[in-house]
């Protein structure tokens, strides 16, 4: 499969989770793992193309597929602008669910770049925050949208 | 997890191939249902047989009156499609609103046919519109298909590739989404063909999705949400836990199945 652009090519377990792959294999510990039960969000990674939940996929099922991870968001120092946009906007406190939260967030102005607050909650009913509390981060999503909508 | 052997299929052939070898096989579409099910070790199967990427089971296209999708479409591709939103607008709107986008990224409506759990959305539109669900083969009704909790009339290693769906006059699902799973605690999905009105709910009974034979009689005379006002819905049989009682789901099942025929009426 490939990774944030590079090919990567290892001997797993079948039984391997698309999730422990990435951490223990690759050591790309930005995806994170919350619940481990589907529900969360925290583990979202994009599998080509689309978000999806990398605690509830064998690696097997992404033989050969594109993967990216929060790890390949930015561009060197550049921050990819939904990053900017939570940092800016306080969209979180912990950080926890982050990662999945950019992730899902980028997968959803992928499908729809200038989404109204109802496609945004519509949009995130797969990530769960425990401590920021959603209003800031729609209003990242907003900012974001914007950003890359006149960029 | 237990330990397990994956194996991807390329091809139909290939996939009843790999059944047909091993006993305690199992496809894998989407693995929405099944992973979790996996990790939560309630199940072992010997080999999974993935079928997340035979072509033969993908796509969606108008054959002569009907709509024909396939078993392992994913449920993002059947909500955007303007074929689906064009020929029954209500399965469309069923489907974007089972789970969250990246449950819809992965799930198939395979997938949850074949799995009949008695929460789940599909299983309403699939017996409400009376669609044929093929396998690779026979072709099954609807109303001969769902046989109970979990229970399908699917023989082991029969493997699903598509549903054909007639396309009603106007049809619609409201459904009443457990606010955490967003499972239907009741859901309803009316489709009206021109007087022969047909109603399936989900989420309600103990013993999984069924036909509602007064609303569609009461409907078929009057189609309105007020024909809906003089049924009484039984508590027994309707499914009693901490999220909700017998009593409250069966009027929970009024409720949804008013509010479809609301939407019905007023053209949404
Ligand atoms: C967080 C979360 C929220 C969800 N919310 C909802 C919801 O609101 N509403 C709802 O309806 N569902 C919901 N679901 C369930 C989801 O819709 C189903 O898991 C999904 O549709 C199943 O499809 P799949 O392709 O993922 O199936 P899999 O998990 O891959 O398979 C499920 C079962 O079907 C069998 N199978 C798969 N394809 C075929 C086939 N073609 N022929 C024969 N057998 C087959 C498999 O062997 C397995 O036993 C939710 C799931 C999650 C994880
Ligand atoms: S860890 Fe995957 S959804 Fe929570
Ligand atoms: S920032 Fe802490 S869980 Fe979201």
């Amino acid at each position: 499969m490939t990774v944030n652009g590079n090919k990567v090519s290892h001997e797993a377990e079948d039984r391997t989770l698309l999730v422990e792959f990435l951490r223990d294999t690759l050591g790309l510990t930005g995806t994170h793992v919350g619940c481990d039960t589907s529900q969360c969000g925290c583990c979202t990674v994009h599998v080509d193309g689309r978000a999806v939940k990398s605690c509830t996929m064998l690696v097997g099922q992404a033989n050969g597929a594109q993967v990216r991870t929060i790890e390949g968001m930015a561009e060197g120092e550049r921050l990819h602008p939904v990053q900017q946009a939570f940092t800016e906007c306080h969209a979180l406190q912990c950080g926890f669910c982050t990662p999945g939260m950019i992730m899902a967030v980028a997968g959803l102005l992928q499908d729809n770049p200038s989404p109204s607050d109802e496609d945004i909650i519509h949009g995130l009913e797969g990530n769960l925050c425990r401590c920021t509390g959603y209003i800031n981060i729609v209003k990242a999503v907003k900012q974001a949208s914007k950003t890359i909508g006149g960029a | 997890m237990y330990p397990l052997t994956y194996a991807r299929a390329r091809t139909l052939s290939e996939a009843r191939e790999l059944l047909a070898k091993h006993d305690e096989a199992r496809l894998l579409a989407g693995g929405m249902t099944l992973i979790p099910t996996l990790k939560a070790r309630l199940a072992a199967p010997s080999l999974l047989v993935d079928i997340g990427q035979v072509q033969e089971l993908q796509g969606i296209e108008a054959k002569g009156d009907r709509l024909v999708i396939g078993a392992g479409t994913r449920y993002v591709d059947i909500a955007r499609s303007a074929l689906v939103k064009r020929m029954i607008p209500a399965l469309a709107y069923l489907v974007s609103r089972v789970g969250d986008p990246q449950v819809r990224n992965r799930g198939t409506m395979g997938g949850s046919v074949a799995n009949n759990d008695p929460v789940a959305d599909s299983p309403a539109a699939v017996l409400a519109l009376g669609a044929t669900v093929r396998t690779e083969r026979r072709e099954i009704a609807a109303d001969e298909y769902f046989k109970g909790l979990f229970e399908t009339a699917l023989a082991p290693g029969e493997i699903i590739t598509g549903f054909s769906f007639p396309v009603p006059a106007r049809a619609a699902y409201w459904k009443f989404a457990h606010p955490a799973s967003g499972y239907a605690m009741a859901g309803a999905f009316v489709a009206d063909f021109g007087g022969a009105v047909r109603v399936a709910v989900t989420g309600a009974s103990s013993s999984g999705v069924y036909r509602w034979k007064e609303a569609e009689d009461a409907l078929g005379r009057r189609f309105a949400p007020a024909a809906l006002d003089a049924l009484e819905v039984s508590p027994d049989g309707m499914s009693s836990d901490i999220h909700g009682s017998a009593d409250y789901r069966a009027n929970l099942v009024q409720v949804m199945a008013r509010r479809a025929v609301d939407a019905i009426a007023a053209g949404r």
